[in-house]
């Protein structure tokens, strides 16, 4: 069926088959590769992106679900190439190493932020809870989320 | 000022925080256009013949293009390259696709190719296959006493007995402990883990007239390169690794699956593309660790220790791979940070009926570290004392370096008894005591517990050591390129390499670019494993680097009309002067652009071959337990590791962080777990107990440097260690936390019920 999703600003206007996962949609039919795809069990948070300015785990919705929707992922988070103020605070606090779980956790992280302006270390670990990192042991990520919210 | 030792902020982040890195899946190569995809039927079955398989349903279904069976695979195409050849054949040489028989749960038995991956998937749903089932041997003790037999032609489950190749002690006629007061004896068990890389295996490849391009994501480009022509003979290729979402040691060999992709891209005259799914990660490509140890250590009442015997009995799952190696490290660093007068090893490794084990962050070490840690512990608790004070008393000295161990192996620099001490004054150690004292004479419900390790392992894989490739190539323009047979998937290497070279060149690290991970481009290299790059692959830059900068001072000598012993490079600046006269410079464009009009290329490129190093530390652990439910949390972790001089300190302590985080989640809530009939019970993010942010406190780190002799950096690898010294400091303090009930041991991970349990039982 048709879809059409307002994506990072831009209309896409696409036949999707029902089945099809947003994020798939986004990766495959867009070519917005920058979400990735982590688990298959909607856990790992790697895909997640903002639908209508609500962080959600793209694997969890089909892209007919996002139709009439406004979605944003990280391909669209920064502005007239300035970053976003949690990708510079990922960049300042050496937050990312292989960078897999990054966009997603760049995303639900910015969400976070907008939901709880100050939130505690405490907070900002149990809000980070789905989104599933290897590297970095979550010290510089949860370092980076305390420098925005600051 | 140098750059060296700075907090440079990474080159690779920009990208990967704007558009996102481009992994293996993210490949839009226009040759790839059209590429078919692959999707794998695996057995369900841990030890079953396979009987017949029935393409017929599946070979109609929508978009399919074919279907291969074991038997459609041409007698040419070989089976898996051995990562290690010390193995019986039939253990090692595994085929691409199950043949005959299935050995474990999630062995691929056929693949299914089709136009799209959902048409593959539901394609491979229609392949039924018939399996008569065998009899299975999936724990590891029960294995090795050869109740049932997994491979009849070898006749044991047995894959290797160390000692007897020499590369383990044995156990002696004398009795190691005869002369000691008090001797105490533990089985300890270091469970499976998941290394669970946030991106798993993907691949895609083609074929451009007899030559393969093939692209995966990968920890060692170059030794893919050299397992192909194993499977292919003579083969041509180029392997391009893009950026790779964490390894781990997942991705150091060619897997089957991986392997077998050329094939099916030759058969169905179609580029062809595979990416697995976590399931897939899970239950096919294989786990870390999977040891039984008996430790058993003797000394005399004050604390001395005498006598250290250790004997392990390695899982090296269905087929033998890198895991079944791993053993072998468990023994080089069997001694730990201790001065021992005696040690015994024994190791052997067993087939199970279980995915095949291969490193995992440490490998092979951080079980030796395990186990002498835990021996300490309970040996401490025998005699009535300190388990830091009998650390103290038994660590190896400052002024003993460079040490060699009873069993021979050789410990560059340390200084462990200074790590212990900053760890110990970072905890606030003597704060730690009084509160569990308080707490114990409360009668609290939540419990204190204070965990100490102190460690030491070997990084750069088995001595004495190994070597790295490097090229640095002066551009017409005069900046820098350096070509790397090491290869960042994670690790930085952008950043840290462009730090070395531009420390010896006096270039901005954005004029530095580092090339990796493609063998057309890079002529030669190792990879990424075993915490080496930076002391080899580093090393070798630096070399590299020094080596053009002379060349360059050869031509900037015509320029400046001076001899090129008088000229000189400001490494502040990038200015090639006349020694003592700085204001008549040339820079490196000036250089490089009469290097170039007078036909010469700037460039050097070399292996550097080092010893191996032995970075140590010593770590802090404090844990909460509920003593009504089990429930253990972790309220603080100090470490305090030394890995040599400190290059970037971001970037090292993103590693100890990193390491840390892993270690913790092996002791506290990651285990892979098969039932008794080989099903994977923990096959997916939803039932395995990765960890989250919410299990986790922020860590305190404590900095030393203290330089190996062994190369040009001083540098020692730092990837591993966190993951080397946390595990048993948890373990340590969940067990101090519940040393007053008489408990000396609990085995990990330390789940609520099995904490409940020993307290239950105390």
């Amino acid at each position: 069926m048709e879809i059409s999703v307002k994506i990072n600003g831009e209309e896409h206007r696409q036949e999707v088959e029902p089945r099809t996962l947003l994020v798939h949609f986004l990766r495959d039919q867009i070519g917005l590769t920058g979400t990735n795809i982590g688990c298959d069990t909607s856990s790992c948070g790697a895909c997640t992106v903002h639908v209508n300015g609500e962080s959600v785990k793209s694997c969890t919705m089909f892209a007919v679900q996002a139709d009439g929707e406004e979605v944003l992922t990280i391909e669209g988070l920064a502005s007239n190439g300035e970053l976003h103020p949690m990708q510079e605070a990922f960049r300042q606090c050496h937050a990312l190493q292989c960078g897999y779980c990054t966009p997603g956790m760049v995303m639900a992280s910015v969400s976070l932020i907008q939901e709880n302006p100050n939130p505690t270390e405490a907070e900002v670990r149990e809000g980070l809870e789905g989104n599933l990192c290897r590297c970095t042991g979550y010290h510089n990520i949860v370092k980076a989320v305390m420098e925005v919210a600051k | 000022m140098s750059i060296m030792g700075t907090r440079v902020l990474r080159k690779e982040d920009p990208k990967f925080l704007t558009e996102g890195a481009t992994y293996t899946a993210d490949v839009r190569d226009p040759r790839l256009e059209g590429a078919a995809h692959v999707h794998f039927v695996r057995s369900t079955f841990a030890h079953a013949k396979i009987t017949s398989i029935d393409i017929s349903d599946a070979a109609s279904m929508p978009g399919v293009l074919g279907i291969c069976t074991a038997d459609d695979i041409p007698e040419d195409v070989g089976t898996v390259p051995a990562a290690v050849p010390l193995f019986p054949p039939s253990m090692m040489n595994r085929p691409l696709l199950a043949t005959g028989t299935a050995r474990f749960v999630g062995e691929p038995v056929v693949a299914v190719v089709a136009e799209t991956p959902t048409q593959a998937a539901d394609a491979a749903d229609m392949v039924f296959v018939d399996y008569e089932p065998l009899p299975v041997a999936i724990d590891i003790e029960d294995a090795n006493a050869d109740n049932n037999i997994i491979f009849d032609d070898v006749g044991t489950n047995t894959a290797v007995d160390f000692a007897m190749m020499g590369m383990a002690t044995g156990i002696g006629e004398e009795d190691i402990f005869a002369d000691c007061d008090v001797v105490v004896k533990q089985r300890i068990i270091n469970h499976k883990t998941a290394p669970a890389p946030l991106e798993g295996r993907s691949v895609a490849c083609v074929w451009e007239g007899e030559k393969l391009i093939i692209w995966l994501s990968s920890q060692a480009p170059h030794g893919f390169k050299g397992a192909l022509p194993g499977v292919y003979e003579g083969i041509d290729c180029q392997v391009i690794c893009p950026d790779v979402g964490g390894g781990f040691g997942q991705k150091i060999g060619g897997t089957p699956e991986e392997l077998i992709m050329p094939h099916l891209s030759r058969v169905y005259n179609r580029p062809m593309r595979w990416t697995e799914t976590r399931t897939e990660n899970f239950i096919g490509i294989g786990h870390g660790r999977a040891q039984v140890q008996y430790a058993t250590i003797g000394g005399s009442s004050d604390g001395e220790i005498q006598s250290y015997r250790l004997e392990v009995i390695g899982d090296s799952g269905a087929y033998c791979g890198l895991g079944a190696f791993l053993p072998f490290f468990t023994h080089i660093m069997a001694a730990g940070v201790y001065k021992i007068p005696k040690i015994e090893t024994a190791a052997k490794s067993v087939v199970t009926n279980t995915a095949p084990v291969l490193a995992y962050r440490g490998a092979g070490r951080p079980e030796a570290t395990a186990a002498i840690e835990r021996a300490i512990d309970i040996f401490a608790a025998e005699c009535g004392l300190s388990a830091v004070e009998v650390r103290r008393k038994n660590l190896i000295p400052a002024d003993a370096f460079p040490y060699t161990t009873p069993h021979g192996t050789e410990y560059d620099s340390g200084a462990y008894e200074t790590s212990l001490d900053k760890a110990l004054e970072a905890a606030d150690y003597q704060a730690l005591l009084a509160e569990q004292a308080a707490r114990r004479e409360r009668g609290d419900r939540i419990q204190l517990g204070i965990g100490v390790s102190v460690y030491v392992e070997i990084t750069g894989g088995p001595a004495p050591g190994g070597a790295e490739f490097a090229r640095v190539h002066i551009t017409p323009e005069g900046k820098a390129q350096i070509f790397s047979g090491a290869f960042s998937h994670g690790q930085s290497h952008a950043t840290t390499f462009a730090m070395v070279a531009a420390d010896q060149l006096g270039m901005s690290i954005d004029d530095i670019e580092v090339v990796q991970g493609d063998t057309d481009k890079v002529p030669e290299g190792t990879g990424t494993f075993a915490s080496r790059s930076l002391q080899f692959g580093g090393s070798a830059v630096y070399d590299s680097s020094r080596e053009v900068a002379n060349q360059a001072r050869e031509i900037a000598a015509k320029l400046l009309e001076a001899d090129a012993e008088d000229v000189v490079l400001d490494t502040s600046t990038g200015a090639f002067h006349v020694q003592g006269t700085p204001a008549v410079s040339k820079s490196w464009a000036d250089v490089a652009a009469a290097a170039a009009n007078d036909g010469v290329t700037l460039q050097h490129e070399g292996s550097h071959n080092a010893n191996c190093s032995y970075p140590f530390g010593a770590h802090v652990v404090v844990a909460e337990v509920d003593t009504e439910t089990g429930e253990v949390t972790v309220p603080k972790i100090v470490t305090c590791d030394d890995s040599g001089t400190i290059l970037n300190p971001n970037i090292i302590e993103g590693q100890r962080h990193g390491g840390i985080a892993q270690g913790i989640a092996q002791a506290l809530t990651e285990e892979f777990v098969y039932d008794e009939d080989g099903n994977p019970v923990t096959s997916n993010f939803a039932d395995y107990g990765f960890i989250s942010a919410a299990e986790l406190p922020s860590f305190t780190l404590v900095p030393l440097e203290t330089p190996t002799p062994n190369n040009p950096l001083g540098a020692k690898g730092i990837g591993e260690s966190g993951a080397i010294g946390s595990t048993p400091a948890l373990q340590s303090a969940v067990v101090n936390a519940l040393s007053h009930l008489g408990i000396r041991h609990i085995d990990i991970p330390l789940s609520p019920e099995r904490v409940w349990s020993a307290i239950s039982d105390s």
